[in-house]
């Protein structure tokens, strides 16, 4: 499983490091664990324009996990 | 996401064109022409208030800026988005912060005033927005090469609420020390009696409108710099269409209250000299990129507990003081005797910034 961690960037980092990501490797699922609601929705919104399903799952209150799936 | 309409792209579109609505009836209440809301030109003026500089014109405690983080604040308290943060490199932060206000004084307004400019007709601000997008536009190429200024961390309540407490204290001085008619000053606040920091909205107004735009804005993030980042970086127009319909409605209402007024030459708080109202606002729009926000994302940032992007603010408010001390800020009759010196050596200091921070090769 691959993830990338986002915690402590904000715009447009988290996005930058979901295309670095998946730049070579599309298919592969990926999670990305983010901390603050303005990247949740930046990159929720950047994945499912580049087809991904996203399923978040809320880890301790402050950080989610989104999983990346195509 | 789901429950938050205003991160959704018709959402950014409604708060965009609410934003127009509410400056543009600013200017009709009494706030300068093409100013309904300027961020730089108002914390220009709070400093002068605060006798940061001693400018005579341009001295009023903005409510504007205030209602602006207070909006934000409510908002992310309500919404539980209120996080106290910071950490990632301040002091860069506040240099960003002074060069990004010197380089936007240059031109005579942040990216808000640019849209508002270019909605009233003034065909200078065509040069603004031009060296708004190329200054923008070095920054993606920063962040293309790994920019970054690092992580930044929890902090305590304390930490995040200092910003949203500091503005507090600035309401609470406007409201002990109001103005009084024709006098230049008000216990410790410097009030223009002339001049465009002698013309503003009434105090409720002002402070009223800011806090339904600093609310609304926090919930959709809306930001200038990042609608044109986002389109030059990712090619998403989301954020783009949210300053698409604030100029919009703000060009509509112009034209409806007769306040549009086409072309270059006598338009207000503006200066006709091309080369540098661009140069201004490459330097400015290099700075916001690279501190992560336009000047009223900053403060809407600052608002939810993020002391780096107070940090931010506070430094434009000293480098809108240090604009008008040293002779960098522009006027209506031309760019300062210094304004040059100010928009290239805060280039340089961007482009330094810049490439000392790319953490891969």
């Amino acid at each position: 499983m691959r993830e990338v961690d986002t915690r402590g960037f904000s715009c447009p980092q988290p996005v930058l490091m979901f295309h670095e990501a998946v730049k070579d490797n599309a298919d592969e699922p990926l999670d990305v664990l983010v901390d603050n609601q303005a990247s949740l929705e930046n990159v929720t919104r950047a994945a499912q324009k580049n087809g991904y399903q996203v399923t978040a799952h809320d880890v301790d209150g402050t950080v989610t996990r989104l999983e990346l799936r195509r | 996401m789901k429950n938050n309409f205003f991160a959704t792209t018709p959402g950014i579109v409604v708060v965009g064109a609410i934003i127009g609505l509410l400056a543009i009836l600013l200017q009709k209440f009494g706030n300068p022409a093409n100013m309904g809301i300027c961020v730089a030109c108002f914390e220009r003026d709070i400093s002068g208030a605060l006798g940061l500089h001693r400018a005579a014109i341009v001295q009023y405690l903005r409510p504007e800026i205030m209602g602006l983080v207070l909006g934000s604040l409510i908002a992310s308290i309500v919404s539980r988005e209120f996080k106290p943060r910071g950490g990632s490199a301040p002091l860069v932060r506040f240099l960003l912060g002074i060069v990004a206000a010197m380089g936007a004084l240059v031109f005579l307004g942040c990216p808000w005033r640019t849209i508002l400019r270019l909605a009233g007709g003034d065909g200078n601000a065509l040069f603004g927005f031009a060296g708004l997008a190329v200054g923008i536009f070095i920054g993606t190429l920063f962040f293309r090469k790994g920019y970054s200024l690092g992580r930044s961390e929890k902090q305590s309540t304390m930490a995040g609420a200092i910003f949203p407490l500091l503005i507090f204290g600035l309401l609470l001085l406007y409201v002990l020390f109001p103005q009084v008619q024709g006098q230049p000053q008000s216990g410790p606040l410097f009030y223009s009696v002339k001049g465009p920091g002698s013309m503003h909205a009434p105090f409720g107004a002002s402070l009223g409108f800011a806090v339904i735009i600093g609310f609304l804005a926090q919930r959709s993030r809306f930001c200038t710099m990042g609608a044109l980042r986002d389109l030059f970086l990712f090619r998403y127009w989301h954020l783009f269409l949210g300053i698409l319909a604030l100029f919009v409605v703000a060009f509509g209402l112009n034209a409806a209250f007769g306040t549009l007024k086409l072309g270059f030459a006598g338009q207000p708080v503006a200066h006709t000299d091309s080369l540098w109202n661009f140069g201004g606002m490459v330097t400015a729009g290099l700075a916001f990129a690279l501190a992560g926000g336009c000047p009223g994302r900053q403060l809407f940032m600052a608002g939810e507990g993020d002391s780096d992007a107070g940090i931010f603010a506070i430094g434009m408010l000293v480098g809108a003081a240090l604009a008008h001390n040293l002779g960098t800020a522009s006027s209506g009759a031309g760019i300062g005797t210094y304004g040059i010196h100010a928009t290239v050596i805060g280039f340089i200091i961007c482009l330094a910034i810049g490439f000392a921070h790319i953490k891969r090769a």
